[in-house]
């Protein structure tokens, strides 16, 4: 297949940039780790006193993932890198996915590629071939690195491998995506979901103990126990996961025609609603189905945390009091963490939302809009207002869901709503973010990226930002930095304040700047 | 003849990219009940105008005034008076036609219910598809319908037939002329002189950013010559230094030449009159006008965004 060959040598070549990149972030990933950990505990019996504090705390197993060998280096790499570790493998193989083949029959790209002498399939075998050879490359990457560093070969052979499979495991869900949906999208959002849930699921399998953790592939990634009695065959899960959704992705494929998703698009109204008005109801109509998908995904996702109830603390020994979060409640300080970590989550929807202006611009579609009778500002205004709302949506539904999970599971209202509030407040990183991302976008060129490195940046600071002992004024780039942790804080009203005029700034400086600047 | 205030008046427009020089120099003048044809190759910087004219791109030097206002201070309150076409038209993909036409006009400050169905009917636009199922030349006519069923007093049309049949560009021009009767102004942009030339009562034609030719059509009929290859059956007769007829080649049995409308009857019958065996009539692309009447080629200058035809 000549054809195959030939498209997947393009995509390589329009990848050249971006592959390496996930590369060398995703090996950092893990081999920083194992520096971190040797730089951070000079002897083993610091390791030891901070592996038993580790272990107990339901946060960190929340977010990393269940506590093994903990007292050793390749015990701590293992634990603190493979949640992150798929995720990151998961959105390079969407990006890739998505790039080469819904993105390319959006464009109609694909549509010039088809007309040569391209066999039907070749597209996809091509996308699916540059999304294998980029899961190998960073497995291997990832598993030199480790041994190189000195760590047990099959051991680090094994993280390689695991996340190798992951990534190609989502690797063919956003390829069924591709042919079910018929935006690119709507390929994140399905793809990102997935990820999203196989986080979540093994986040709350992995503190509860009851078992959910084997419906996430992190979870068999992490079943491994790679330096901690290595055991290959959960690998196999990964591999028997991925031929059904690739099938699937192929059948679905044959089904549907180029151009358009596994359902046919169906005609619409032949009148405007009465919505349809203005730009506050053009933009709410644009963003509808994200701030949908996005409040029930933080909904679901909230429940997730919440359901873990108080069993926190039951985990938490004495022993670990001080080490974590400052407060003196530990169940405090896992929900103030959740907190956190779904305010990054929803920052995926802020950034995205605000770029949504940008995406509008560079379609000419904001040409055609400007030339009527609209204001830059208003129209400015009505993306601003969509983003805001949105934004408050999926994080009230945040909020419900830790709310509704916490009081089913326990029984108790009040302490729900107590270990709940925090989330609330994290509605004003978000907003300084949708600043940030709306001030990328009216500078334009390579600032119109400055959204995505500041969430970026923050997922860091957040998940490194102590282990890889970044300065502070680096660590208050992200604007989630500046919060106390509520409840095992008390709130402070400062900060708070001082973010909102921050994003206000944001916002007043991507006013003027585009209101100033040529369009299009 | 008074000359009513122009729809739109254009004078020594600078417009530049980093270091390229998309306008330069440009002038353009539009008034109330004319259509103004707006020529010129791919590249001259005709979207660029329109984008300056429309507020999008702000002007480098000299003045653009828009229906007696600034372009780019008031692009809000004077676009209310005006309709645009873009070349590239794109739709939102999810928005149905009859959804995007309505949002449009309610911009504008209401639907004209009567226009509205007149004018999809006759475009024969199906407004339940959506924004991603149409065609090229669909989209146009989504843009088309919207802009024609505002009450304007200036249309802004950038190459707007270019994906339209001839049925529906023979629609175009009478929706185009009723509008003229009705006193609106048009300014239609076009790469090819023949579409505008049944339909504009003046034209500009611009060049690397400039305006090189200005007037009505009869003030450029040099322009519209036509150029005419003929194999004769016998000697070829004598045409050297008639009236009317331009840059003879006389080749054997073989004529090539250029000649004016009005010595075109002239020219077939002494041609005839020896005999024809073949024949050759096309009018000059605008390719051609300009290569004959600047005298250089067209340079292939790499266009910036914005900057596309």
């Amino acid at each position: 297949m000549s054809a195959v060959g030939t498209l997947v040598r393009a995509h390589l070549r329009r990848d050249r940039w971006a592959l390496p990149a996930w590369w060398v972030a995703g090996t950092l990933l893990y081999c920083t780790q194992a520096v971190s950990i040797d730089g951070l505990y000079a002897t083993q019996a610091e390791l030891d006193q901070a592996a038993a504090a580790m272990e107990g705390n339901a946060a960190f197993v929340a977010m990393a993932g269940p506590a093994r060998a903990l007292d050793t280096v390749g015990g701590q790499v293992a634990w603190q890198s493979t949640a992150y570790g798929v995720v990151l493998a998961g959105l390079m193989s969407t990006m890739l996915v998505v790039r080469h083949t819904r993105g390319e029959e959006e464009s109609g790209r694909d549509e010039l590629v088809r007309a040569a002498a391209v066999p039907r399939r070749a597209p996809l075998v091509a996308a699916m071939v540059v999304a294998t050879l980029a899961n190998v490359v960073l497995g291997v990457l990832v598993a030199a690195s480790l041994a190189s560093y000195g760590l047990a070969l099959a051991d680090s052979a094994a993280l390689g491998v695991g996340l190798a499979l992951a990534g190609l495991l989502l690797a063919t869900v956003a390829l069924l995506a591709a042919q079910v949906f018929s935006t690119g999208r709507a390929v994140w959002g399905a793809t990102g979901a997935v990820i999203g849930a196989a986080f979540a699921l093994r986040a709350v399998g992995d503190v509860a103990e009851n078992g959910l953790s084997w419906l996430s592939p992190i979870g068999w990634y992490q079943a491994m126990h790679a330096f901690s009695g290595l055991r290959w065959w959960p690998a196999a899960l990964l591999v028997l996961a991925a031929v059904p959704v690739a099938a699937g992705a192929v059948a679905a494929f044959e089904r549907r025609d180029i151009g358009s998703g596994l359902r046919a698009a169906s005609p619409g109204p032949a009148r405007g609603g009465r919505s349809l008005s203005g730009p506050l109801g053009l933009t709410w109509r644009l963003q509808r189905p994200a701030v949908v998908g996005w409040t029930l995904g933080l909904l679901l996702t909230g429940l997730a945390y919440g359901t873990i109830g108080d069993s926190a603390r039951e985990l938490i020994g004495e022993s670990s009091q001080a080490l974590f979060g400052g407060g003196d409640d530990l169940v405090a300080g896992y929900y103030g963490t959740t907190a956190v970590m779904l305010a990054l989550i929803a920052g995926g929807f802020t950034v995205s939302s605000a770029l949504r202006a940008k995406g509008e611009e560079e379609s000419g579609r904001g040409e055609l809009l400007l030339a009527q009778p609209l204001a830059r500002g208003r129209w400015l205004g009505a993306h601003v207002a969509a983003t805001v709302a949105g934004s408050v949506a999926v994080v009230v539904a945040a909020w419900l869901g830790v709310f509704v999970g916490y009081a089913v599971v326990t029984g108790e209202a009040g302490d729900a709503a107590h270990y709940a509030a925090p989330t609330l407040v994290q509605v004003v990183p978000l907003l300084v973010l949708a600043g940030v991302a709306a001030l990328g976008h009216a500078l334009g060129g390579r600032a119109s990226a400055l959204g995505w490195a500041v969430l970026a940046w923050s997922v860091v600071v957040l998940l490194f930002g102590e282990a890889w002992r970044v300065p502070g004024w680096a660590q208050g780039l992200s604007p989630y930095d500046h919060l106390p942790l509520a409840p095992a804080e008390a709130y402070a009203w400062g900060p708070v304040v001082g973010l909102l005029v921050v994003a206000a700034l944001a916002w007043a400086a991507s006013y003027v700047v585009l209101c100033r600047r040529d369009l299009g | 003849m008074s000359t009513p205030q122009p729809a739109l008046d254009v004078h020594g427009l600078v417009k530049t990219f980093g270091s390229f020089r998309a306008l330069d120099g440009l002038d353009l003048t539009v008034v109330p009940g004319e259509v103004h044809g707006f020529l010129g190759p791919n590249g001259a910087g005709k979207s660029t105008t329109i984008r300056v004219v429309l507020g999008l791109l702000r002007a480098g030097a000299g003045q653009v005034t828009l229906l007696g206002g600034d372009p780019w201070r008031d692009a809000a309150a004077l676009h209310r008076r005006l309709a645009y076409v873009p070349g590239d038209v794109a739709l939102w993909p999810h928005l149905t036609g009859g959804e995007t036409i309505d949002l449009l006009a309610r911009l504008h400050g209401g639907v004209d219910e009567q226009r509205r169905a007149e004018l999809v009917e006759r475009f024969e636009l199906d407004p339940t598809k959506r924004g991603r199922s149409y065609s090229k030349g669909n989209r146009q006519k989504v843009a088309l319908v919207a802009a024609l069923a505002a009450d304007v007093e200036l249309l802004v049309l950038d190459e707007p037939t270019s994906g339209l049949d001839p049925l529906m560009e023979a629609t175009f021009t009478e929706c185009v002329r009723e509008r003229r009767e009705q006193g609106c102004a048009v300014l239609l942009s076009s790469h090819i002189l023949a579409e505008v030339e049944h339909l504009a009562d003046r034209v500009s034609i611009i060049r690397n950013g400039r305006t090189v030719e200005s007037g009505t059509l009869d003030d450029l009929r040099h322009l519209t010559r036509t150029s005419v290859q003929a194999e004769l059956a016998g000697d070829p007769p004598a045409l050297a230094g008639v009236p009317g007829i331009h840059d003879l080649e006389v080749d054997g049995h073989r004529v090539v030449c250029e000649v004016d409308t009005p010595a075109l009857d002239g020219l077939l019958r002494a041609l005839t009159s020896v005999g024809v065996t073949s024949l050759v009539c096309q009018p000059p692309t605008l390719e051609e006008l300009f290569l004959r009447h600047y005298g250089d080629a067209v340079p292939a200058t790499p266009s910036p965004p914005g900057a596309t035809s």
